[in-house]
């Protein structure tokens, strides 16, 4: 039951981009047509569900203090958690580049419409804050899973709901300087303010 | 071990242009306005709007953020010819990373206070997209100096949007600036209570705000786009 109601949280109250604001530079890049946002929704939450429970295994057998301990007990006193950064990053990284080989086998009509962006994965904030952010808040292993899980929905339902708004856009009359970015920013300024009611709930 | 080895290289070839010549100086002002990495670029939102409830650490971020950017290029583009290019990306993700490390140790050291507040934002400016988007663009081939300055007009570029997001959201939302009670003052100096819009502190006021600066922004230097 707490696992769900962590999942639901993840998803709506601390939303990746409306609470967080994780994620944001692909969020408003790839927003254009519903379909590609879709595949990079779908590759995000699978990197993100994939790396945050690695990171937390990574995080809880090498580089907490005395985590080392299952090697011999003279590592009692080792600290290696200033490594944090740096393997985290690693391990996203490497996890991407398996999504990327996925995706252009499986797929290379998605794999071309994502272009750069897929690569780009490995650099969205959203996926190395959700590992930063299972450290933060003492997360054990099952918690990370629905965590990551969890997250990863928050943020594919925010980019496909903003492509959809985008597409009809295109036929509004926008004021020149507002338009792309500017009105991208006050759309999502708006959906933020529609899931600021979902806060409070409790299952 | 071979850093050093390209680095006296470059020292030795002289250079003619002048430190500041004119080409130089544009790489300095460009970012700043016409070429901003926030507004005109889209580049390092999400960092943007995360910390910049109050003043004072968006003003610590930008300068961790200036520090990174500025010596990433410089190590980036110092090693840039031993790099191959199937890698880079790896390469560019542990220096920053490296750097960052750095920060977040000497903040911790230091200034405890403002490491506890920016949490988990210190570490993602390792993806904070302007750093990797300035080495992929810019230090990968043009000399260490050019990449310098470079760093610096995109570190400053994105500085002042923040801390301008981060003015109004702060006076409007706590009415304080720089944790100075400006509206308290003025209410008190007029004997009538002005009201916060806490609005402003949570991430709605971000979206709008930085709505707002791009749209007066892109207005003022005339850059638009499809929509």
């Amino acid at each position: 039951m707490e696992l769900l109601s962590l999942g639901i949280k993840s998803i709506f109250i601390d939303n990746m981009v409306f609470s967080l604001f994780l994620g944001m530079c692909s969020y408003l890049a790839v927003s254009k047509k519903v379909s590609t946002a879709m595949g990079l929704g779908l590759a995000v939450v699978f990197v993100l569900t994939i790396t945050v429970p690695v990171n937390w295994a990574i995080r809880e057998y090498v580089l907490k203090e005395g985590a080392l301990t299952w090697l011999s007990a003279d590592f009692a006193k080792v600290d290696l958690s200033f490594l944090q950064f740096i393997m985290f990053i690693a391990v996203i990284a490497a996890m991407v580049q398996l999504v990327e080989m996925v995706i252009e086998k499986f797929s290379p009509s998605l794999y071309g419409s994502l272009g750069i962006f897929l690569p780009l994965i490995a650099v969205n904030c959203a996926i190395l804050g959700a590992s930063l952010f299972m450290v933060q808040r003492e997360h054990n292993f099952a918690e990370s899973v629905v965590y990551g899980f969890g997250s990863g929905i928050g943020w594919w339902l925010a980019i496909i709901a903003l492509a959809a708004i985008r597409e009809r856009l295109k036929y509004s009359h926008v004021p020149k300087g507002l338009r792309g970015l500017g009105i991208t920013m006050l759309i999502t300024g708006l959906m933020g303010l529609g899931f600021l009611s979902f806060i409070g709930i409790k299952i | 071990m071979s850093v050093e080895a390209v680095e006296t290289q470059e020292v030795v070839k002289q250079e003619r242009e002048a430190l500041f010549s004119k080409r130089r100086r544009k790489f300095v002002s460009d970012p700043l306005n016409d070429d901003n990495p926030i507004t005109v670029q889209v580049l390092g939102i999400c960092s943007a709007l995360a910390v910049t409830t109050q003043i004072k650490p968006t003003l610590v971020m930008s300068i961790a953020v200036v520090f990174v950017i500025v010596f990433s290029n410089l190590i980036i583009s110092l090693i840039r010819k031993l790099v191959p290019n199937r890698v880079r990306i790896i390469v560019q993700l542990a220096v920053i990373a490296t750097l960052v490390t750095l920060v977040n140790e000497v903040l911790k050291a230091y200034l405890f206070d403002m490491y506890k507040q920016l949490s988990v934002f210190i570490g993602l400016i390792i993806t904070n997209c302007i750093i990797m988007g300035r080495l992929e663009a810019f230090a990968l081939g043009n000399k260490p100096w050019d990449s310098v300055l470079d760093g610096l007009g995109s570190g400053f570029g994105y500085a002042w949007i923040i801390l301008a997001v981060a003015f109004f959201r702060e006076l409007f939302g706590s009415g304080s600036i720089f944790g100075y009670p400006l509206y308290e003052k003025i209410g008190g100096a007029m004997g009538v209570e002005l009201a916060n819009n806490g609005l402003m502190v949570s991430s709605i006021g971000a979206f709008m705000v930085l709505g707002i600066i791009i749209w007066v922004q892109r207005t003022l230097n005339g850059y638009t786009e499809e929509n």
